[in-house]
């Protein structure tokens, strides 16, 4: 369909026709994926085309957005946790900890440290299942069925070990303002403990398997260059930065909880493209596994939830807070205001994914249709954090 | 020289499939991994939150809800799908009407004779989020999370459960027999 060939009111809806406004003669105009709300993550793309390259490209954003900042408006603090869980599912646990972070921040409340340690360990394995999750759909993306079954097979056994303290598989509202809601118990520890050797042995599998595959290395190496610069400029964090050779890591940069005690290194890589944002969160399994390693040694005994833990009921005090933590897909952050009253008077919910998507647009321009695919999977998108 | 270099690559990349190809083949010679559903199913379903239910127990009786209809589970809850319909007072009957105002002009404190527990405990499945914070403001102790997993209806109102009709029919094993209603609380 060519959009200069056809009257406005025939050429798409608003979206579309605010975009062909400014397009060149000739060219076309395409929707790229699905949008149908009851998909979930499903993410809408409006590019101009010249033959098989792409000269502009704009992502339609809002199609799964659930106000759930509005929402923090009208429950209390304590209310509002179920909803961190289904902001991102991919990482939900991430989010839950921005939220109780922040919350705890501005009432100036102590964590027990054994609660500390649980939030790490739990927060890692949720990582390592939101990066499972990524590596199978994003060679999926690409074309390959394969991956994604050994991915879920281990991401599988994440989620039982994570079913047992949480009681859910993927929307967790498992952290509580002041701790956790329940302590990992020793059944839970010692699946922890061996599922650790299982993942590592897993890992030169994948190596094998995909990451040496020669399809692979010419389907995403010297994609999608992002310079350092224009990752600082978009906002981006998390293994899109990292992938551009910043060792950018709010666990390392601006930390919070126990990590400063733990040993662990922060990825990067220098090649900028597909390739190397690939190839950082490969490398985050493996330190993930080191960090939920030590946890579980250095994990004292003691109470999960402080004495005397918010209620329901219970009043934010007056005044503002924002905390961030490091999630599967970069900077989680909450920002908090509050007047004292019933419920929080302004939450701002910072997505990683938001920053990162909207490097796609600049991106993508020139390259050819089937690259840009790999590229918007390279960024590690969910769309329900993007929308919130 | 090139020509060998370049040669040399694509020996190594064909080999890069080959390795590929003998993970895949190795693994298609394992057993299964996966569950065969309905023959088999996965043995972790004890930990899983399923939708709410009254913990029995009340007045030693377990098919009585332990609940005291304070209500803290209905103000905790995020999404409201939680309403306590507490049971009226029974009406006193001539005597005892006489007998309480007696007892009031002599100055003597007067029992509420209102039962603790529930007329009605309509909880919204289709609503609930699953976040516990009923169970954990739960001062008796009255709620629970269930394991059942395999629910599905055809309707919204499936969904939407009287819990202690719930409980009260769970000690009639056979679906056909309606459960023998107990004096006590019908009357109210």
């Amino acid at each position: 369909m060519t959009h200069s060939a056809l009257p406005d009111q025939v050429a798409g809806d608003f979206y579309t026709n605010n975009f062909a406004k400014n397009a060149q003669e000739g060219s076309l105009i395409l929707n790229l994926g699905p949008q149908h709300p009851s998909t979930h993550g499903v993410l809408r793309v409006v590019v101009e085309m010249d033959g098989e390259y792409i000269l502009r490209a704009e992502p339609v954003l809002g199609y799964l957005h659930r106000m759930h900042e509005k929402m923090a408006e009208v429950k209390t603090a304590a209310q509002f946790i179920p909803n961190m869980g289904r902001v991102d599912y991919g990482h939900a646990l991430g989010w839950n900890w921005a939220f109780v972070g922040a919350v705890e921040k501005l009432a100036g409340i102590e964590v027990p440290e054994r609660a500390e340690y649980v939030r790490v360990i739990t927060c890692e394995l949720n990582r390592l299942a939101s990066h499972l999750l990524w590596w199978g759909a994003y060679l999926l993306d690409l074309g390959a069925f394969t991956p994604i079954m050994y991915a879920f097979d281990d991401r599988e056994k994440i989620l039982d070990i994570l079913q047992a303290p949480t009681g859910s598989r993927l929307t967790y509202s498992y952290f509580r303002i002041g701790g956790v809601a329940k302590d990992l118990n020793e059944d839970c520890l010692s699946r922890i403990r061996a599922f650790i050797p299982w993942m590592r042995e897993r890992l030169p599998m994948y190596k094998d398997l995909v990451s040496d595959n020669i399809i692979l290395r010419k389907r995403i190496e010297g994609i999608g260059v992002i310079e350092p610069e224009v990752c600082r400029r978009f906002g981006a964090t998390g293994p899109v930065i990292r992938g551009s050779g910043i060792a950018y890591d709010v666990r390392r940069s601006d930390p919070y909880s126990v990590y400063p005690k733990l040993d662990f290194e922060i990825p990067t890589s220098d090649l900028m493209d597909a390739r190397g944002r690939y190839d950082v969160r490969i490398a985050e399994f493996e330190q993930s596994l080191r960090i939920i390693e030590q946890c579980l040694d250095m994990m004292p005994e003691g109470d999960v939830l402080v004495k005397g833990a918010p209620k329901p009921s219970w009043k934010a005090p007056k005044g503002e807070a924002y905390f961030a933590v490091e999630g599967a897909r970069g900077k989680i952050g909450v920002y908090l205001v509050s007047d004292g009253g019933k419920n929080l008077y302004r939450t701002k919910l910072r997505a990683p994914g938001f920053c990162n998507l909207s490097l796609f647009a600049e991106v993508s321009r020139g390259t050819i249709l089937a690259d840009a695919v790999a590229i918007l999977g390279s960024l590690d998108l969910i769309i329900p954090e993007i929308d919130r | 020289m090139n020509a060998i270099k370049e040669a040399i690559k694509t020996v190594s990349d064909l080999w890069s499939l080959m390795v590929g190809l003998r993970v895949t083949g190795k693994y298609f010679l394992e057993p299964q991994r996966t569950v065969r559903y309905p023959w088999k199913a996965v043995s972790n379903i004890g930990t899983f939150k399923g939708h709410l239910e009254l913990v029995g127990g009340g007045q030693k009786d377990p098919f009585k809800p332990r609940c005291i209809s304070c209500g803290m589970c209905a103000l905790a809850c995020p999404s409201h799908c939680i309403t306590v319909v507490k049971k009226k007072a029974p009406k006193p009957t001539p005597e005892e009407e006489k007998a309480l105002a007696e007892a009031k002009a002599n100055g003597e404190k007067t029992k509420d004779k209102a039962p603790k527990d529930p007329e009605k405990f309509v909880y919204d499945y289709s609503l609930c989020s699953l976040c516990g914070t009923c169970i954990e403001n739960c001062p008796a102790g009255a709620l629970s999370f269930t394991g059942n997993v395999y629910m599905a209806g055809y309707s919204r109102n499936d969904f939407l459960f009287d819990l202690v009709v719930k409980l009260r029919d769970s000690q009639a094993p056979a679906p056909a027999e309606p459960a023998a209603v107990p004096a006590e609380t019908s009357e109210a």
